[in-house]
């Protein structure tokens, strides 16, 4: 029975000819995602349309922890001005999301759908009349209640986006979050741009901070649909780029949660080794977020055995120094009653809007693309997520702690499985993509699990490319972090997260 | 008039002072001790920018701000100098001539329909609330330990000699130093370098004021300092020194009082919001023990 009813794609990433994913009628496809979603080891991927002309095609994605692998399949709608589709959302809420995308781009109405807010505002959106200056925020009548708006333009020099908050005095009942401020288009970008170059460029580019997870991203997406060998050496190089860039950002942000609470120390202590790491990144590719390292089907930058003896040494400092100064932190007390507490997220409450990376694994959701669907080189190793189930903000500042660690120690195998080698093949940027295939590739990238999926035509154009970064998730999970808190306490849980604005923006 | 010359003198430094020794502490080198007033220099060359909500209370709320604060410096002696305008009880005008810039300060945070400056202005109202009844039953304890109403006098019979003196002393100070800092919203009670609107508690209030405006109230902010500052060095200078030691004690005391700010900020968190008023509530009570402390020594609390 199961096998008509989705494909499975076990190695990741994969691809499938488009006739090969099974379509179902929208009644069979709704019982199919709420039965597979309903066990916890399932989760959905990305759920997205490609238009046809006459139809529009639904692709889902579920991903299987326990196989570690991906089923895909799709449900076929009539292009219709007034397409009108029960919704999944009420009995599966991580769906909202994407829902609401669907809906925001292409006018399909979800019935039942709890609230189809929009999700970014984009050019081409379907109802060219809705814009952000008419948007009605979510409001709550009475004499008590007062609202504080913050953004879109930020006080300090980040990125924008719009927080409405409903208080009770210092205590907020509600945040609703707005975001869309920076749409760029992105994933029309993907399809216009075919040079490889533009488009390597263009995923390095879709959260700053993020460069490398979702580089990475891309290139195994372009090399699965180029059908392009790559070598375990250059897998293993791009791991270890991959757990540079999570370590330099998550001590980033243990100097960050710092500077919110105020502690001069630990911050200016966090900053100057987040500087020790990302220079070691600058001095393998010349950029300190490791931009222009990932390329598909080859490097530039070969890791060279000086380099890594660089990055082991430069490691090895930073990680006795982190150690003594997350050990001051989480010893003094005045750091402890800020974080203790503050922003608690429950395990359910996690699950049940879908939160994916660490904002899931602090809440103490096993949410691991490196354990669950490993690639690019972490299978070779015996990996095992951290998971704190407390989902405070102490929780997220401490599993950043354990991760950068654990990253640590696992740069340091990827180094010695690497043994000299480097790889030499250079880039391929010029390819003839499967024809009328669909691809998916994902990795967790320091915030969580990035999934790019791409179709092409028949001349092996891409006609869609679909971005998903894990901030889209993990929005609605510092609404939640902040309701029944103090208004003062936001932005210590927002910063606990550390969310991205561009990667939601797109 | 020499408090106030001495309180111009000490606030040229004291900022500068906190913010270098943050820097050193933090392993920079930190800018210059005179930056801030370099930067309170150039707000003066420029001209202030209003929104069009406010009204002529939002304009006159700096200068009076100022203007308070000066009054009540002149108002303070200095160990063994007269400042003139004492008489019975003229704490009491000390404390009311900084809540009446206080609440023009507030009610101009007000006038600019800011939420956030209507959350700073009610934050920083209940911070001086409970901030109050320290400042009284210090000034209580220290009226009942001397006999004496005015500061002058206070100040002048109060020397920091047996046991009895030096507990209150040491109360004292611990008190003003504690008040100086909510009062100047510093940790652990406020961040002055957040740059987070939503947990500022002095800095919002000001978001709006600009140019020469925002160039008065961070005067007073300096001069404000230097007025707990001159308390503190009034409880422990001995007025029977040569007039140039006093001087240079006060001095040295000034920078002791603005280094240990520095080093204090730098090696801890900044409390979360809600527990503040239970913190400031506690100076109250160490003040009361104070209170009871001399009632007893006294002889005036039969038990």
């Amino acid at each position: 029975m199961k096998d008509e009813k989705y494909i499975e794609l076990i190695t990741l990433p994969g691809m499938v000819k488009l006739d090969e994913i099974p379509v179902l009628d929208y009644g069979g496809f709704s019982e199919l995602v709420l039965g597979l979603l309903s066990l916890e080891s399932n989760h959905c991927l990305n759920y997205f349309v490609v238009p046809f002309p006459g139809k529009y095609k639904f692709i889902c994605c579920i991903g299987c922890d326990e196989r570690k692998s991906v089923r895909v399949f799709s449900h076929e709608q009539e292009r219709n001005e007034k397409l009108i589709l029960p919704s999944l959302s009420c009995n599966h809420f991580p769906l909202h999301i994407f829902e609401r995308e669907i809906h925001e781009n292409f006018g399909i109405d979800f019935s039942g759908h709890p609230w189809l807010k929009p999700v970014r505002y984009p050019i081409d959106r379907h109802d060219k009349n809705r814009i952000m200056d008419n948007y009605p925020f979510y409001t709550i009548g009475g004499e008590e209640l007062h609202e504080v708006g913050v953004g879109p333009i930020h006080a300090g020099v980040i990125e924008p986006g719009h927080f409405r908050f409903i208080c009770n005095g210092e205590k907020v009942l509600h945040l609703e979050i707005q975001l869309g401020y920076q749409h760029r288009g992105v994933e029309n970008l993907f399809v216009q741009n075919e040079h490889g170059v533009k488009k390597a460029v263009l995923a390095e580019s879709i959260a700053g901070d993020t460069a490398t997870g979702h580089a990475v991203c891309h290139a195994a997406l372009m090399e699965t649909l180029g059908s392009m060998a790559v070598s375990g050496t250059l897998s293993l190089e791009r791991t270890i780029a991959l757990e540079l860039e999570r370590i330099a950002v998550h001590i980033g942000d243990t100097a960050a949660l710092c500077t919110d609470i105020a502690y001069q120390f630990g911050q200016v202590v966090c900053e100057a080794l987040r500087t020790v790491v990302i220079n070691t990144t600058q001095s393998w590719c010349g950029n300190r977020f490791g931009k222009g390292l990932i390329r598909a089907g080859g490097t530039h930058y070969p890791l060279t055995p000086e380099i890594a003896g660089a990055i082991r040494k430069n490691l090895e400092e930073v990680r006795e120094r982190y150690n003594q100064i997350t050990g001051r932190i989480f010893s003094m007390s005045s750091v402890l009653s800020r974080f203790e507490g503050t922003g608690k997220v429950t395990r359910y409450q996690a699950s049940l809007i879908g939160a994916v990376g660490m904002a899931a694994r602090s809440s103490g959701l096993k949410r691991d693309i490196r354990w669950s669907h490993p690639s690019p080189a972490y299978g070779q190793l015996n990996y095992d997520p951290v998971v704190i189930n407390r989902g405070d903000v102490w929780a997220r500042a401490k599993i950043r702690v354990l991760e950068v660690e654990k990253s640590m120690e696992m740069v340091f195998q990827f180094l010695d499985l690497l043994d000299g080698k480097s790889e030499n093949t250079l880039p391929v940027y010029k390819s003839d993509l499967m024809p009328d295939a669909f691809a998916i590739a994902l990795t967790e990238g320091w915030r969580g699990e990035i999934c790019h999926c791409a179709v092409t035509d028949e001349k092996g154009k891409i006609i869609h490319y679909k971005v998903k970064d894990p901030s889209l998730h993990n929005w609605m999970a510092l609404a939640i972090a902040v309701r029944g808190q103090e208004i003062s306490d936001f932005p210590l849980c927002n910063k606990s997260y550390n969310l991205s604005y561009c990667g939601n923006d797109l | 008039m020499i408090a106030l010359l001495l309180a111009i003198v000490t606030a040229f430094f004291f900022p500068g002072i906190i913010v270098r020794v943050k820097s050193i502490v933090s392993g920079r080198k930190g800018p210059g001790i005179l930056q801030p007033w370099k930067n309170i220099f150039l707000l003066l060359r420029k001209g202030s920018v209003f929104s069009t909500t406010t009204s002529y209370i939002f304009r006159i709320a700096p200068v009076i701000y100022l203007a308070t604060l000066i009054c009540a410096i002149m108002l303070l002696p200095l160990p063994g100098i007269t400042s003139g305008f004492g008489f019975a009880a003229d704490f009491v005008l000390l404390a009311y001539l900084l809540a009446l810039g206080k609440f023009f300060f507030i009610i101009g945070a007000l006038d600019t329909g800011s939420s956030f400056e209507g959350m700073g202005a009610n934050r920083e109202a209940l911070y001086s609330m409970l901030a109050e009844p320290a400042f009284f039953i210090l000034f209580g304890t220290l009226a009942l330990l001397t006999g004496h109403l005015s500061m002058q006098s206070i100040f002048e019979q109060f020397h920091l000699s047996g046991y009895t003196s030096m507990i209150s002393g040491m109360i004292a100070v611990y008190v003003l130093i504690q008040i100086a800092m909510i009062e100047n919203s510093r940790m652990p009670v406020d961040d002055p370098k957040t740059h987070l609107e939503l947990t500022m508690i002095h800095e919002v209030m000001i978001l709006d004021n600009s140019g020469f405006d925002l160039a008065l109230i961070q005067i007073g902010t300096n001069l404000k300092f230097a007025l707990y500052g001159i308390l503190i060095a009034n409880i422990l200078i001995p007025v029977a020194w040569a007039i140039h030691y006093r001087i240079a004690l006060f001095f040295g005391i000034q920078a002791a009082f603005a280094m240990s700010i520095g080093i204090m900020e730098s090696f801890r968190a900044r409390k979360k919001l809600v527990k503040n008023p239970q913190f400031i509530v506690t100076l109250s009570s160490i003040a009361l023990l104070g209170f009871i402390l001399s009632l007893l020594i006294m002889y005036q609390l039969i038990l």
